[in-house]
Parts: C-alpha cells; structure tokens; sequence
C-alpha cells in the first residue's frame, strides 16, 4: 500500500507537465514498424519495412499504381524493341540526388552496374537477364537484355530500380543511404528509429507535407497500438487482427487495409529427400484431398478475423495473371474421402507431419488445418519451431509439409517462378514437371500482359493438379492510422506511400 | 585490498575465457542456417555461396573461434550480419541506454526495497509485516511484460499521462528522459524490490537480536538510533552484495522491459539478434555483458570491504 501513494503523486505532477510541452513547429509524421528493417541499402535489403523506409528514401525508376499498373518515377518514359532485347528509358529531367549530383544516365548505369555485380547484392537474379547497361545521352539509358525479360521493369519498380547517388556508392551505402527520393536521411537508432527529413529540391516536393518522417520499430503488436492509441505514433502496419474490432470502433483511429500479393499457404515435399516418399508426397490424389478437406474461409474467421481473403491460385487478384475461373472450392470431405479410396489409402489415417513457425499466429492457422483435415481421414502432427530452424530444415528436404508465407511481388512470376520451377530458389518441396518449367520460363518472354495470361493459365491448370503448394489464405495489410491524418492510399505491395498524405487537424 | 582486487582480476582472465568459448559454442549449436535468415527471400546460390565464405560459416568451429577472438582481443567485435553495422559502435550506443534503466531500475528497487524491509523487520508479526511481505510476494511474481502492457494501457493510453514507449537519453533531455524511464523502471525494478526487502528483513532481524542491540537498548537509546545507525548499518552489508549480484538478474529482466517499451538498449539488441542469427552482435554483447558481470562481482567484493571495515586488511 504504501508504494502507491508516491507513484500517484509523481504522476499526478507529471500530468501538469505533459500538457505544456512545446508543440513543434515542424510537421513530423511518425509510422510504427513491427520490425527493425535491415541493411539500408537497397541492393543488399531483405526485408518489407525495409521497403517501407526506401519508399520515402529512394525513388524508384518506375512505379506501380494501386492497380498494379507500370507508373514513370525517376524514368519519364520506355519503349521495349521488337524483338524484346532492347529497353530504351527515358530519364526525368532535372532530378537531384541528397547530396545535389545530377540523377542521369552515369548515374543509373553505376546503380544497375552494382546492382548486378556486387558480390553480396540480393538484387542479381532479378536482374540476371540484363547483359549490359549503355548510356546513350545524359537522359536515355538503354538495357541490352540476354534474352527477352517481362519481369525485369516489375524489378525496377522495387528496390532494383532504386537510384542512389553516384558519390556515395564508393561509401558504406546503408551506415547513410543518399537517394533522391522525397525524404534524405537523417539518422538511424539500431532497434529503435529511422529518422527522415524533407529534401527539398525534390521533383515532387508539393506532394509531401510532412517535415519529418520517423520510423519507429515496436515488434509487439499490442504495444504497437497503444502508442498509435497514446498519440506517440500517427500510423502503423500490421495490425494484429483481434484488435480490428476495437479499432474500427474508436472514432480517434482510421482502419485502412488491402489485399496484398502474398499469401498463405503449404508447401508440400514432393521430392526433396527420403522425407518425400509418403503418401501425400507421391500422389497428387491425396494433396488433391488434403487442400478439399479444407474451409478456407473458416480459417480465415478463426484465425484471421476474415481479414485474409481465402486463397486458391499463387495470383492476388489484383495480379493481371489472376484466374478468377478457378474457383475457390467449397470444402468436401466426402470427395476428399472418396480421392482417398480411389489412391488406396482409406483404411488407416494418414500421418502428415507439418512443420510451423512458433508464432502464436501461424500455430492457430496450422491448429485449424489440423482440425479440419483430420476429419476426412489424415492424422496430421504439428512440428513447431523456430523461424531460423524452419528454413534449415525446408531447404535440407527434412519435411512433409511446411506452412509457409510469401510476401508477394508485383511481377506474377515474383510468386510463382521460383516455385514452381525445376531448381527454383524456393522450390524447397523440389516440384518438377518439364511442361511447367518450359511455360514458365516462356512467360517471361512475353511482354504483352495478355499473352502472358495464357501462359500462366495454361501451368495453372497443371499446378492445381499437382498441388506442390495448397493455398490457402491471401495476405492482408492492416493499417491504422490517426483519424488526424489524411489522404493514405493503401497499394497491394503493402508499402506506405506519403505523397498526398497529411495531418488535418 | 589492492592484492584482493589484483587476485580477482587475475581470476576473471580465465573465467573470461571460458565466457568466450561458451558464448561462441551455444551460438553454433542453435539449430537454423544463419545464411538463409540473411538472404530472406531473395535466395541467389551466388550470393549464398559469398555469404558462407565471407561469414567463415563452413570453417571449422574452432578456426572461426580463432579467427574471432584475434578480432576481439584487438577491439573488433566485427560487423552486423543483418544491418551491417560495426558491433563495436553498436555496444557504445546501447550500453549508455541499458546502464541508464539498470540505474533508474535500482535506484528505484533500493528506495523502496530498503525502507520497506527495515519496516517490516521492525514490526515483524504484526499485520504490517504480513502486509509488505505479501507485497513482496505479488512483486516477485507479476510477471514484467504483462505489468509493463497494462501500466502503457492505463497509464499511457486511458490518462495519457506518460510517453507509452521510446528512449531519451538523460544528459539530452533530463525531463523527458525522467518520463519515458519512470514506467520501464517501475516494471524492471519492481522484482528487485521485493528481492532486496526480503533480504533487508531478514538481515535486520538476524542483526536485531543481537546482543549489542540489546546493549543499544538496554542503555535507553532512542529505538530509531538503535535501528537506523547500530542495527541497519550492519544489516547493510548481506544486501549491498546482493544488489551489486542481481545485476545478472537486471540483465535479463531488461531484455523483455527493453521489447515491451521499446527501448534500444542491449535486451533488444540480444533478442532481435538471436531471432535474425546475428552470430557477430550475440557475441559481442554477451561477451560486453559477461564482462560486466565480473565487474560487478568484483565491485560487490570491494563494497562489502568498505561497508564492513572489521574485513579490512585481513584479506
């Protein structure tokens, strides 16, 4: 009893306090991250708020609209050549970097150029088809393809396109990034904060209000909110869908979200080691079984709060590679009970083991699969561990079925290509099928969206056959923002935009 | 005393060492390819391949040991797997913000664990007594990020009388500072509190039925002359080596005040880069922290002398 009367008392003093301090002069907008990005640099990040971050930092050469179209940034303009191996981009004029060089052709070429070689660049593979970057004049650069690359302007839309200044390439680029985007950087807090403040010999500086931008990392979700609640944060992402209810119902806060390009789903070892040779590895019937055995839409309720659309296809629905002829099945155990007789399997239940991130999320999702697959005849066990280990053991062949989340990318084959392909970069259930790969790898030479359609229709038809991953729920961004705070356009890539954003009140 | 502290230092070397190896070794038997979580999503063979051999990852353990410690023993502690930066400069930054809640977390858990132990001592039976140690008892088993979430809930969100997270150095900015340290304080040195009253009780009423206490009174002392300044000197001793001890146990309470108040000091740094497999930043800091560790047995060693003067010159 006696501890209390004194914190009542500091805090009592501390309320007088609180109420006078100085407002600022300066507009300062204030973004809650769930995670510490990584590296600043946009050739060596990994991470989606790393994006975040870059999305205020660094302009790209080209953009995407909320429709996922191609939009110029940095390129004014581009003209791919008849046969597909030439792409000619025209630059903005007039663009400066932080420190005041000129963002021209040099300047893009030495980006590409390091882009494509750095020794530890994460941006090689997307820009694996490039065979060479010419500066034609100081505002026209032309990439010389290998071979014919749909993907590659889908690349040049994220972090690949990403332009930083020529001078400081030579410097530890992600210790103090310098770009040309609307915002330079100011300082980094490891753990703590990204502070960023208005460039103002931006070529877009009237689209964006604020003064200062501050990133802050606060992994826990519920401590998240209670700062954006507190008025110490004007927006965050990723809200943990049980609180979706309470926030739509403070008038103080605006609940925003999208459907994003990634998704949800399980992977299934098809062929990757001795751990492949089982029932639900060898026949496609059974995983045809497993995926009707299941209610989407339920376990989006259950775990998701119905906030995660359920998925059936590896195409968001805003992808233009999107079948909305594939339908979403309604869950059938009879069926799912008759795919088992016909493989021979519906005297015993079937073992199926599947392996699961320890994040309280992730465990109800697989809980649920579990529930409900066991009701049309499989024993499924749950393996949880740890993130780290859970991608050692999936690389190395050690699972039946792994739960897994992509996070997406603009370009179709960004979700489906390294999947799905023979020696893909995350084909981790070692999926293999000639047919799939040659379409594949066709697609990418069509730049002609249509065309490509057909393509990924026609592997589509083969993959939902095979099933080397059971969909299951499409990704949701969650965004909460001030009720203050005007204009925020949520995009399916999940990056927070500030163009056109501002505090009203 | 100059011999003492001479001898502890000479015991530390070894001890150190053992840290070192220990420190290395738990991190390579942690299951997970630390190459894997760096890469992310983009998994270039390529870039896998650099990774591996500029991480020294298919070397030996003992040769990647070695190849450390040289770094260590010359002050490089090496780069941040994840981010890049120097650990060295990392350590500088987040040590200042540890030490600052350590301190705030002790000053408050000796202000209110003291008091309140000579209080019960000296009321021992009594509904008093009872009182304060079932306090105690709720303090030790509240567990901190829970009383952390619902102190930012009332205090931060219904009143809003105080920053729900953040850090602000105190030689910035002492007032917010003050603020934005009071809540994380409470909920780290709550435990000690209750740890240090429950020492301070029992020592005093170990040192209360002394004879010379008796003595004390027998000869018509005023009680508060006998309790403050001949019982609660002596009392002092058990408990100021317990306080400079729980440093350990201020480490690890830290770690989940720092997550839930966000606050970028080492706990962050420790669990953020056992998550993500930064080998080099785990190292460094466990090692920064082991340090510290001896430090503080050490420093207990040299209080107990000062505080007890009857030890002066005997060892």
């Amino acid at each position: 009893m006696t501890r209390y009367p004194l914190l009542a008392t500091g805090l009592a003093a501390l309320l007088a306090c609180a109420a006078a301090s100085p407002a600022s002069a300066q507009s300062t907008f204030r973004i809650g991250l769930q995670e510490d990005p990584d590296a600043l640099d946009p050739h060596k990040g990994n991470t989606y708020v790393g994006r975040v971050v870059f999305a205020a930092l660094c302009d790209k050469l080209i953009d995407i609209s909320p429709k996922l179209e191609l939009v110029p940034q940095l390129a004014s303009s581009w003209t791919i050549s008849p046969d597909g191996l030439s792409i000619t981009i025209k630059l903005r004029a007039g663009v400066k970097f932080h420190d005041g060089e000129a963002m021209d052709g040099e300047a893009v070429k030495a980006n590409l150029d390091r882009a494509r070689t750095l020794a530890d660049s994460r941006r090689k593979s997307e820009l694996a088809s490039i065979a060479s970057v010419d500066v034609v004049d100081a505002s026209t650069i032309l990439l010389k393809l290998a071979k014919p690359d749909a993907t590659i302007l889908y690349a040049l839309s994220d972090r690949a396109g990403m332009m930083l200044a020529p001078k400081s390439l030579a410097s530890d680029v992600a210790a103090k990034p310098v770009c040309s985007g609307p915002y330079k950087f100011v300082e980094r807090v490891q753990n703590d904060r990204i502070v960023l403040e208005r460039f103002a010999d931006h070529w877009r500086k009237q689209d964006y209000a604020f003064d200062r931008v501050i990133y802050r990392a606060i992994p826990d979700t519920t401590v998240r909110l209670a700062n954006l609640r507190s008025g110490d944060l004007d927006m965050l992402e990723r809200l943990a869908p049980t609180d979706t209810k309470s926030v739509k119902s403070d008038a103080s806060l605006k609940y925003v979200e999208i459907t994003g390009l990634g998704y949800q789903g399980l992977t299934v070892n098809v062929g990757n080691g001795p751990a492949a040779d089982n029932p639900l590895g060898r026949d496609k019937r059974v995983r045809q079984a497993f995926s009707l055995s299941l209610d989407r839409q339920a376990l989006s309720d259950v775990v998701f709060e119905g906030t995660y659309p359920p998925a059936i296809q590896a195409f968001p629905p805003s992808s233009f590679a999107h079948n909305p002829d594939i339908k979403l099945p309604a869950r059938d155990v009879a069926k799912a009970r008759q795919l088992l007789k016909e493989a021979g399997l519906d005297k015993a239940p079937i073992d199926v083991e599947i392996q699961a991130a320890n994040n309280p999320v992730f465990l109800r999702l697989v809980e649920v699969v579990q529930a409900m697959a066991g009701e049309a005849g499989f024993n499924v066990k749950i393996r949880s561990t740890e993130f780290a280990t859970l991608l050692r053991e999936q690389v190395a062949g050690r699972f039946q079925m792994s739960s897994v989340g992509w996070s997406g990318r603009a370009d179709p084959d960004g979700n489906t290509h390294v999947f799905w392909t023979t020696g893909g970069g995350q084909n981790d259930g070692k999926y293999s099928n000639a047919e799939v790969d040659r379409l594949m790898n066709e697609a990418r030479t069509r730049y002609e969206p249509a065309e490509r359609r057909k393509l990924y229709d026609a592997v589509q038809k083969i993959v939902q056959e095979d099933l080397p991953i059971i969909y299951l729920l499409y990704w949701n961004w969650p965004y909460v923002v001030s009720a203050k705070v005007d204009g925020f356009v949520p995009y399916p890539d999940g990056i927070i935009r500030l163009n056109g954003m501002k505090i009203t009140r | 005393m100059l011999e003492m502290i001479a001898r502890r230092l000479l015991i530390a070397l070894p001890t150190l060492i053992l840290v070192s190896i220990f420190v290395f070794g738990l991190q390579k038997l942690l299951p997970g390819d630390p190459v894997l979580v760096i890469a992310g999503e983009e998994r270039d063979p390529q870039v896998l391949a650099y990774l591996r051999e500029l991480y020294r990852f298919d070397d030996p353990i003992p040769l990647q040991y070695w190849a450390w410690i040289k770094q260590v023993v010359q002050g490089n502690f090496g780069a941040s797997l994840r981010t890049g930066a120097s650990v060295s400069a990392l350590i500088v930054q987040k040590l200042p913000v540890t030490l600052q809640l350590a301190a705030f977390a002790m000053i408050f858990a000796l202000g209110i664990g003291i008091p309140l132990g000579v209080f019960a001592a000296t009321r021992k039976g009594t509904w008093v007594d009872s009182a304060v140690s079932t306090m105690a008892l709720s303090g030790l088993s509240i567990p901190n990020f829970w009383l952390g979430i619902i102190l930012i809930l009332i205090v931060s969100v219904n009143f809003r009388l105080l920053p729900a997270s953040g850090f602000v150095s105190l030689w910035e900015d002492p007032w917010r500072a003050l603020q934005t340290m009071i809540m994380p304080a409470f909920v780290l040195g709550n435990a000690l509190a209750a740890t240090i009253m429950r020492h301070t009780r029992s020592s005093m009423l170990e040192v209360l039925s002394q004879d010379y206490v008796r003595t004390a009174r027998a000869k018509g002392l005023f009680e508060p002359a006998v309790v403050w300044k001949h019982a609660f000197r002596n009392a002092l001793i058990p408990v100021v080596s317990i306080a400079t001890l729980l440093f350990g146990e201020l480490m690890a309470g830290a770690v989940l005040t720092e997550q839930i108040f966000s606050i970028p000091g080492f706990g962050k740094l420790i669990v953020d880069g056992v998550f993500n497999r930064d080998y080099s930043v785990v190292q460094g800091v466990v090692l920064c922290v082991a340090v510290g560790f001896i430090a503080m047995n050490l420093l207990a060693d040299i209080l107990y002398v000062i505080v007890n003067p009857r030890l002066r010159g005997t060892r």
